[in-house]
């Protein structure tokens, strides 16, 4: 018996009127790297954001369903308590937006709205998420610039060290490479591959070959629908869809 | 070939126009900065900031100095600025739609709008009958009471410009991170906008420095320095108009007028320096 991190039943959204994602039912294994692949504005990143109900923050934005992480549906829960469902879910977007603060803040302030740490303790948690994050070495002598003074791509990695400081249970990509260059790029995903170890990561990526080098669960977005899901091997090599066929042999997009 | 030289007319006539506007903006400060400087020039000496105003005799020019209207005005503009400030950011944080829909927030976008547009007398007005109906007389407090009502529009609408230009993606990241509305508001969301929310700060202190018609009747009048918060004060801009109609006074009435000039600038140098300081840190 597999064990899954989230599960969804019946999950629609509907955003100003417009209906986004239909009946969707899909389960996320832990601990591995589901990739949720799709042409543009079929609802891979409204899926994304409804996991840690970061839609509601949008106007005119209806859901029904369940979201069950951890068992417990997540749209029951008060509006007191999103906070702490988002501390579970780490977001690395598209572009990395850093806070506006310095290098270390940037880790620190997850660690200070949840954590009563001392000085010395919080110190070494944000050295040990830069590290982890491989960024470290080379922020480690101007911490206290400020963040938006990093590369796009050291930005990207701070974001991830930022998300993980907080100890997530899911950290959820929204493309994080798509504004990359190649070699930072690289780096993201040599990240994610070490990082599901401990997390369980769900990738949003329209690059088909990006799903292939890193996925091993992965489902298939069209039209708001769910087409095909399923461990990456089967999916890749003996899809059952016309249209999984089709998407992955190019013929749609 | 006839339509690019309509076009390049187009093009030309347009840049002319736009340096036109400029020369007109540029020229009017370097008109007005003259003038006052010219005028005011004889009459310009330390005694100006270092004493009060002495009773003139007939047919000599008011003597003394104005210093009890430089510190009247920033007696008055400062709090006012600061408590209207305060006011404002609550407002203007209130007003995104992480808090409130922005149906209502349209509608008191719409109301500040009107507050803004209100004559200076008007709010003047409407402190002095509060104040009669109270039983109190022209004090500091009410003239400061009344500079905070001019400027909470002014500075709430500003700041609530600036905050609304703070990225969406900017604010999922920190909500993405577990913070509460509050947290992301104070921490993460001032900070990014704290430009715009200083101009916005300064701009309601330059109408409130500047502005006569809503202290006239609320602050009063005096020669002498205010020694308490009920005490009425002369500010620059009343000073201004009271050398200005004194025989022989108008040279005085332009040195004043520099001061007052003077002073913004001098408050504007320095919040553009201290924005500097915060610039780096925001996010585009």
């Amino acid at each position: 018996m597999e064990n899954y991190e989230i599960e969804t039943k019946n999950l629609n959204v509907q955003i100003q009127k417009n209906s986004i994602l239909k009946n969707i039912n899909i389960k996320i294994p832990a601990k591995q790297l589901t990739a949720v692949i799709g042409p543009s504005g079929c609802g891979k990143t409204t899926l994304l954001k409804s996991f840690n109900r970061l839609l509601e923050i949008q106007d005119e934005v209806n859901i029904s369903g369940q979201i069950l992480v951890d068992g417990e549906n997540i749209l029951d829960r008060k509006a007191s308590e999103i906070p702490d469902i988002r501390k579970k879910m780490g977001l690395i977007s598209q572009k990395p937006y850093p806070l506006p603060m310095s290098i270390f803040e940037n880790v620190a302030y997850g660690l200070r709205i949840h954590h009563n740490k001392n000085a010395k303790e919080l110190t070494e948690t944000v050295q040990h998420c830069l590290e982890e994050v491989g960024l470290w070495s080379e922020v480690k002598d101007r911490m206290h610039d400020p963040a938006s003074r990093l590369s796009v791509g050291q930005q990207q990695r701070l974001c991830l060290a930022r998300a993980i400081a907080v100890q997530p249970e899911v950290i959820l990509c929204d493309e994080p490479t798509s504004a990359l260059d190649p070699i930072a790029a690289q780096q993201i995903e040599k990240l994610l591959l070490k990082l599901k170890k401990d997390f369980t990561v769900i990738l949003v990526t329209h690059t088909l070959r990006q799903a292939k080098r890193v996925a091993d669960h992965v489902i298939f977005l069209y039209f708001g629908k769910v087409i095909e899901q399923g461990p990456a091997a089967e999916f890749f090599n003996n899809p059952k869809n016309p249209e999984t066929k089709a998407y992955l042999a190019g013929e749609i997009s | 070939m006839e339509v690019l030289n309509r076009r390049t007319l187009e093009e030309k006539l347009f840049k002319i126009l736009m340096v036109g506007s400029l020369c007109i903006v540029i020229g009017s400060l370097v008109v007005i900065f003259g003038l006052v400087v010219i005028n005011g020039a004889s009459s310009l000496s330390i005694e100006m900031i270092t004493q009060t105003p002495r009773p003139s005799t007939p047919g000599s020019p008011p003597g003394g100095g104005i210093l009890n209207a430089i510190v009247g005005s920033i007696l008055l503009a400062l709090p006012a600025t600061g408590l209207a400030s305060l006011i404002g950011i609550g407002i203007a944080l209130f007003l995104q739609s992480d808090f409130l829909h922005p149906r209502y927030s349209d509608i008191i976008r719409f109301m500040l709008d009107v507050l803004w547009g209100i004559p200076s007398i008007i709010y003047g007005i409407f402190c002095l009958m509060i104040m009669i109906s109270i039983g109190m007389s022209s004090s500091i407090l009410v003239g400061m009471i009344a500079l905070t009502m001019l400027e909470i529009p002014i500075i709430t609408r500003s700041m609530d410009e600036a905050i609304k230009m703070v990225p969406i993606g900017l604010k999922e990241g920190a909500y993405s991170l577990g913070s509460t509305k509050i947290e992301t508001a104070f921490r993460v969301i001032r900070r990014q906008a704290f430009p715009g929310i200083l101009a916005g700060i300064l701009l309601g202190l330059g109408r409130g420095i500047g502005d006569a018609a809503s202290i006239l009747f609320t602050a009063g009048f005096s020669n002498r320095l205010p020694t308490s918060l009920f005490d009425s004060t002369a500010t620059l801009p009343t000073m201004i108009y009271n050398l200005y109609s004194t025989p022989l006074g108008q040279s005085k009435a332009f040195a004043a007028a520099f001061i007052l000039l003077m002073i913004v600038l001098i408050v504007s140098v320095l919040s553009r320096l201290l924005t500097r300081r915060f610039k780096k840190h925001i996010i585009k």
